[in-house]
């Protein structure tokens, strides 16, 4: 079961945090006695675990926000887009996770998908604009089911915390470094005390550390994230039962243009390198393995569980993921039919949906134009450059208020309403100005505005 | 003498660790099946919400296929009345080929096609049905680690001790359609 798997891939994590905090720890140390002999080990230690916490408190502890990207991303509820709501929803419940990741769309022609969040609490899945056009129902699913498996095996926590450790020791190892070039003076300071030979091998050890040690962090990490990605694509599969939708979609995925908006700090995050040209260089210090050879381990399982998974990898690769023991546990799993469902969403509809986020107001002309209004129009009417006619900004308005009782009265006495045209979505502005959406789904009596407050009858 | 009483001290403490841990790890796979079962409820009382409200639509446009109705009012009874994991996915199957078989027949119906309402609920069931298969995934996934877990040796020894027992898993088998839909000309 996923669960064991997750276990036994965590002591496998444990193991490798633990191996980059004794580095660390190394690092810290002989530093501390290269610089101040005689005792300066522990300072040196105390120094390491300081800057470790320190980098943790900037890096680990931001709640989960896009604005680290810097992409425009919004946030998509049930009504904005029930068909990615609900593959989000299955994908969810094949895996068995509790709570629900939120959902965001970035503008971006780039197809790409990556997670982001802190725990199972405040998980986020972002899609770019260019994958869900792109796509048909299988593979979106998988892609999904792919980042979803990320969420389960808590790597965004892992990797940051990782990075941190990854970073610390570059950190020290570059304060080495560059103590280093003022050596002259410690070297007389160390002879003047008579240490002489003793302090020389301690800093032929801080050296060697300081040059190594980066370099062996950063293979870790690399390696460890490679690793991931291929647990996300097994678990993937097992989800969605069909692992040709995930190939196909990384086949998709990869001979598309690359998103703009990475940088290295978040590159592990995305489903595809977005750094890699199309040939790729894909060595030692990559984030991702090489998209081909992804597709090559997807299209030879001959099952959908984890067993089968590790039973191509090993095929294709020659080196094991998860290790046969645990492989073991794995329940079956065969493969599905593909579903008959074509691209789910058109570039049209992922358009609108990304001008009904910003908050634009379409309308639709006698002559046949159609208009969007954008958010902060002030006016209320538009004239159709077509045709000139004039067309009123659906808005709420005031009703009549009722004859005034009482000068005192803690109640404004009128009451914003508006009317609905139809059943299918409608934008209208409030009074403040700000936009207000109903979607198809929406049957409540009144609407609250976001902005001021208010609260808008709808009939 | 000493050093066999610290050995055999030693071997107990293993395998009273042993046992936490066994049995821990029995208890969180029962608590994730009885979570991803949950899971399961939810869709299926989901359905059933939808279904008077559908039942009401298609009455409204069809009110020649009273049989097709009352088969999937039925159903929808029994399969909320059902106890066991057994009973719940036979009567469950019963519902999917009576919904099945009530779409068919409103694709004779262009009227009841062209309402909102009834599109609405269609996408509405088509969804749920495909949570219902996702979540019934995981959840036989976790029947068949937990079963798994409580019959090998030497779990399985625990696993009577304190009473783990083995859990159903749940196939919906879909009833057959019975009838060819009447087609008018």
């Amino acid at each position: 079961m996923i669960w064991e798997q997750i276990a036994a891939n965590r002591r496998r994590s444990a193991l490798l945090i633990a191996i980059l905090t004794v580095l660390l720890a190394a690092v810290g140390v002989t530093i501390g006695e290269a610089l101040a002999p005689g005792g300066g080990g522990f300072i040196g230690l105390a120094v390491a675990l300081l800057i470790l916490v320190i980098q943790y408190a900037i890096y680990a502890t931001q709640p989960a926000s896009l604005f680290l990207l810097g992409a425009t991303a919004r946030e998509l509820s049930r009504e904005d887009s029930p068909r990615l709501f609900n593959i989000v929803e299955e994908m969810r419940l094949a895996s068995g996770l509790s709570f629900m990741p939120r959902i965001y769309l970035i503008d971006d022609p780039a197809p790409n998908a990556f997670a982001m969040g802190r725990g199972e609490k405040d998980s986020i899945i972002a899609v770019t604009s260019g994958l869900l056009y792109r796509l048909n129902r299988d593979e979106l699913q998988g892609v999904i089911a792919h980042e979803i498996g990320h969420v389960r095996n808590r790597d965004v926590q892992f990797m940051t915390l990782a990075a941190v450790l990854l970073g610390t020791i570059v950190i020290l190892s570059e304060i080495i470094l560059r103590s280093m070039r003022f050596g002259g003076r410690m070297r007389t300071r160390s002879n003047s005390r008579g240490a002489g030979q003793a302090q020389l091998f301690i800093l032929l050890i801080a050296l060697l550390l300081a040059i190594l040690a980066p370099l062996l962090a950063q293979l870790l990490y690399f390696a460890c994230s490679r690793k991931r990605e291929f647990l996300a694509d097994a678990c993937a599969a097992q989800f969605t039962r069909y692992p040709e939708g995930l190939a196909s979609a990384l086949e998709k995925i990869s001979a598309a243009p690359r998103v703009s908006f990475a940088n290295r700090a978040t590159a592990p995050m995305f489903i595809v390198n977005p750094f890699a040209a199309q040939g790729g260089t894909h060595g030692l210090f990559s984030t991702h393995p090489p998209t081909a050879e992804r597709i090559r381990v997807l299209r030879s399982m001959t099952g959908a569980s984890l067993r089968d998974y590790e039973a191509a990898f090993r095929m294709r690769t020659g080196k094991s993921l998860i290790g046969q023991q645990s492989a073991q546990t794995a329940p079956q799993a065969s493969i599905r039919e593909p579903s008959p469902e074509g691209p789910v969403f058109s570039r049209q509809s992922v358009r609108d949906t990304s001008y009904r986020q910003q908050g634009y107001i379409p309308l639709h002309c006698a002559c046949g134009l159609n208009l969007m209004v954008p958010p902060n129009y002030e006016q209320s009417e538009v004239r159709c450059p077509r045709c000139g006619a004039r067309l009123p900004v659906p808005a709420a308005v005031h009703e009549a208020a009722p004859p005034a009782r009482d000068s005192k009265s803690p109640r404004p006495s009128s009451k914003l309403r508006y009317r609905r045209h139809g059943t299918s979505w409608e934008s209208f502005r409030c009074a403040c100005g700000n936009t207000i959406q109903l979607s198809p789904l929406f049957a409540a009596p009144q609407v609250r505005c976001p902005r001021c407050g208010s609260i808008i009858q709808v009939i | 003498m000493s050093w066999i009483l610290f050995a055999i001290l030693a071997v107990l403490v293993l395998i009273a660790l042993w046992i936490v841990g066994a049995y821990n790890s029995l208890i969180r796979l029962r608590n994730q099946l009885e979570n991803a079962w949950a899971q399961i409820d939810v869709q299926l009382k989901r359905r059933y919400d939808l279904i008077p409200n559908l039942v009401e639509t298609v009455k409204g446009y069809a009110k020649h296929e009273r049989e097709t109705l009352e088969k999937v009012v039925q159903a929808r009874n029994i399969a909320m009345g059902a106890k066991t994991v057994g009973e719940r996915a036979e009567a469950e199957g019963l519902l999917t080929g009576a919904l099945k078989t009530l779409f068919a027949v409103a694709e004779a119906y262009p009227d009841l096609k062209a309402n909102q309402n009834f599109l609405a609920l269609q996408e509405e069931l088509t969804s749920t049905e495909n949570k219902i298969s996702f979540a019934r995934q995981f959840y036989n996934d976790s029947v068949m680690a937990y079963n798994t877990r409580i019959e090998t040796f030497p779990t399985n020894l625990l696993a009577n001790a304190f009473g783990f027992g083995r859990r159903e898993f749940f196939e919906i088998k879909e009833a057959a359609v019975r009838e060819v839909p009447k087609v008018q000309f």
